[in-house]
């Protein structure tokens, strides 16, 4: 049996991939796909966990969480086409309308 | 079928027409032709006879003792509550009023019979001026005013037509403004008046004060149940002021100047307003108030010695002035101060028969010289006429008739009131009757000479003008046919009864004197009818003796005058000049006045407009100046100080937002990290442990 510690570096290193690219990336579609990868990470967190308390919850959770990554995606989705057809740019750089 | 008494019942529509057809003029004159402007105008005042005449037809029907009609239409000056100077309190409250009484049935008879006859004339002599409607409209707006002036019931009402009156004279003296001489003789006119209206005015509000009322009926019942002794020297003082008003009005010393120069305005208006009507309201006035006069002998003293004096000051200026009308104005001057001589020794009836008859001829002899002027194409200048008699026949024949009755020759009617004044001066002192016969003597010397340059002798008419000489077209002449025929028997009225008359004119006017002839009635006894005999004649003596003189000097020796002038050349430039009043009053008051006009404009421009004004000016844009400086530096400064402040403090929390949101999830990636960091130290943990 593989021990949890292992499904717990998979994830450590998927939220960092994540986190290194929201920080990074300035192109806001791959930041929201880099957003995807840490909320993923998460599923796996709470899921290795589930299994190791021998519980259901986590894997509840899990389902949650991807649904709720669906309706992130298809807003974030909308979000980024209206800001195209505003600016016709994806650079997360030049949303600065709240800077002042 | 008329209810009785119509006209009586209506006598306040008689200035109405005037007013109507004057307000006509106002709106639509200037679209009228002549002839529609004849017929509005001429036609009012012709309703306006009809009505004076009817009422006073309907007054005289009336038994004698129930010849007063009076009656308020609506209140017009309700002041309330007032105390008197006696302490009473009364309640003050002037009515617009109209009187009917034998008095005022005189002055309506001359006003509108006589304006009636002018404004016919008008229509001829205007025919070919300018301005024809504008004329007519302020002759209606004169008749209005005159005929308020005399039908009013109480002092404040007749100052209203005293004062419309006044205006008129003004608009017609000033007909021709174009011309300077013209507009400031207008001017002259009113402000003159001014003087004396002052003292109308005065008087008018201590009578208010004194007897606690201004309605003519009740003077004499407020006098009776005042209980003033004869003699009072409140009466008196109301006597007088109101006086001075009358010599304003009626060209009396020392206000007369205006009226020689009102000579400026059109022949008819002279004739109208200068000669018949309005100048006689002074005397109308005064026999109107004789119930304060009759009480006040010191201030009628005044009146006569003022009026004695004045008739025979004008007349002697008239014996020399060579201009047709400027002779006729100091003649009218020198007639109104008879009257008032007359008033001043108590004899009001005669003043105001004196006001009727020289109505007639002096308004007959105004038209007349109108008729000569229009026949020398506007030459006044009588040096410059002679032998018009065969010319122009009947405003010659009518101008001697009107002469004659002037210069007091029975049986024409300036004999009748001329020798009724006289009689009385006489009576009342010895010396005003010389005086005033002396005036006689000059006043028939000066209107022959006159008639004697004019129409007789020979011909010094320009060459160019002996041409048009014409007769004056109909429209003109009846008029004066009219105005003779009354000359001549107009004084009937008042046939003396020491000449077997009876003198109907007196007690026709009797009820409305009736205080005077109570005082008097002691005095009429001392002269018996011979020496009243003696007296007439005397007077006519005179007169015919001026008449001789004026034939012998200026038809058969015409050298003569000039031979007089030039031995004794001080005293006819004395006389030619007028005295030199105009030039006395020139650098006595009017000249003071324009300095101190121009003292006080220089003082305005000096210290109100510079000091005051612009120097407020400067005041309030120095202040401002420095309340801007204070405002854009201390307060703004503090505000920007303010603000700077909180910049400068700002600025390392302003340079983290970036508003880029890669740079905000850094800041949260590195938020959290030092936070786990934190963590993890505090509670001992490590990441391979917490693994394990």
């Amino acid at each position: 049996m593989i021990p949890t510690s292992h499904y717990l570096f998979l994830s450590l290193a998927l939220f960092t991939i994540g986190v290194i690219g929201v920080v990074t990336r300035r192109n806001v579609i791959v930041i929201l796909m880099s957003i995807e990868l840490m909320l993923n990470a998460v599923n796996i967190n709470l899921v290795a966990f589930s299994r190791l308390v021998g519980s259901a919850e986590g894997h509840a959770f899990a389902i949650f969480i991807i649904t709720d990554a669906a309706a992130e995606a298809a807003l974030g989705l909308g979000i980024i086409i209206a800001f195209f057809r505003n600016r016709e740019t994806l650079l997360g750089d030049e949303m600065d309308l709240l800077k002042w | 079928m008329m209810p009785a008494e119509y006209f009586l019942a209506h006598i306040w529509m008689i200035p109405l027409f005037p007013l109507a057809g004057a307000a006509l003029m106002l709106f639509i004159g200037r679209r009228l032709p002549n002839a529609g402007v004849n017929a509005i105008c001429v036609g009012s005042v012709f309703l306006s006879m009809c009505f004076a005449f009817g009422a006073i037809w309907q007054l005289v029907s009336r038994p004698v003792a129930e010849r007063v009609v009076s009656y308020s239409l609506f209140d017009w000056v309700p002041a309330g509550a007032m105390h008197t100077n006696a302490g009473h309190f009364m309640n003050f409250n002037v009515p617009w009023g109209v009187l009917m009484d034998p008095l005022t049935a005189v002055m309506l008879l001359v006003v509108t019979g006589v304006g009636f006859l002018i404004h016919v004339y008008s229509t001829g002599y205007m025919a070919h001026e300018g301005g024809y409607y504008r004329f007519f409209g302020y002759l209606n707006l004169f008749m209005f005013s005159m005929l308020t002036l005399i039908l009013a019931n109480n002092l404040l009402l007749l100052f209203v037509g005293w004062e419309g009156v006044g205006l008129c004279s003004y608009l017609l003296i000033g007909f021709y403004f174009l011309r300077k001489s013209a507009s400031d003789a207008g001017k002259k006119a009113f402000i003159v008046n001014r003087i004396g209206d002052a003292g109308f005015l005065l008087g008018l509000f201590l009578m208010l004060g004194t007897l606690g009322t201004i309605q003519f009926t009740e003077l004499g019942p407020a006098i009776a149940a005042g209980h003033f002794e004869y003699g009072n020297a409140t009466l008196t003082a109301i006597a007088l002021l109101l006086f001075v008003g009358a010599t304003g009005k009626s060209a009396q010393l020392p206000l007369y100047v205006w009226l020689p120069d009102a000579m400026e305005g059109p022949t008819p208006v002279s004739a109208l307003i200068h000669a018949a009507t309005m100048v006689t309201a002074g005397v109308y006035m005064i026999a109107r108030t004789n119930a304060v006069f009759s009480m006040a002998p010191k201030a009628l003293a005044v009146v006569a010695v003022v009026g004695c004096l004045t008739s025979i000051f004008a007349a002697s200026m008239g014996l020399v002035q060579n201009d047709i009308k400027r002779v006729l104005a100091y003649s009218t001057v020198s007639q109104l101060g008879y009257m008032f001589l007359a008033c001043g020794v108590g004899a009001f009836t005669a003043g105001v028969f004196h006001l009727m008859t020289h109505a007639f001829f002096k308004a007959l002899l105004f038209l007349g010289s109108g008729s000569v002027i229009h026949a020398m194409s506007g030459e006044q200048d009588m040096r410059k006429m002679g032998g018009l008699w065969g010319k122009i026949p009947t405003t010659a024949r009518t101008f001697v008739v009107a002469s004659i009755a002037i210069s007091g020759i029975p049986p024409l009617a300036g004999f009748f009131s001329k020798d009724a004044i006289l009689g009385h001066a006489f009576e009342y002192s010895p010396i005003l009757w010389v005086l005033g016969v002396v005036t006689a003597g000059m006043t028939a010397f000066y209107m022959f000479r006159l008639v004697n340059m004019t129409f007789f002798g020979k011909s010094r008419v320009d060459h160019e003008v002996a041409h048009h000489i014409h007769e004056s077209p109909s429209a003109m002449t009846v008029p004066l046919m009219i105005l003779a025929a009354l000359s001549v028997v107009g004084g009937w009225v008042g046939w003396p009864e020491s000449l077997g008359g009876s003198d109907r004119f007196a007690q026709f006017l009797a009820p409305v004197m009736a205080h005077h002839e109570e005082a008097a009635e002691a005095a009429r006894t001392s002269s018996g009818s011979s020496t009243e005999y003696l007296l007439m004649l005397l007077s006519v003596a005179i007169a015919a003796g001026g008449i001789w003189l004026a034939y012998r000097w200026y038809i058969q020796r015409p050298e003569v005058p000039g031979k007089i002038a030039a031995a004794n050349p001080f005293l006819y430039r004395l006389l030619y000049n007028k005295y030199y009043v105009d030039q006395i009053y020139d650098a006595m008051f009017v000249n003071r006045t324009k300095d101190l006009a121009l003292t006080l404009g220089a003082f305005d421009r000096g210290v109100i407009n510079g000091l005051g004004v612009d120097g407020a000016g400067w005041l309030t844009r120095i202040t401002s100046r420095i309340s801007m400086v204070w405002d854009s530096w201390i307060v703004d400064g503090l505000v920007n100080l303010a603000a700077r402040v909180v910049w400068v403090l700002s600025y390392p929390v302003r340079m983290l937002q970036t508003g880029r949101v890669s740079r905000y999830a850094l800041f949260m990636l590195l938020g959290v990290l030092i936070f786990l960091g934190y963590y993890f130290r505090s509670t001992g943990l490590t990441l391979t442990n917490l693994l394990h």
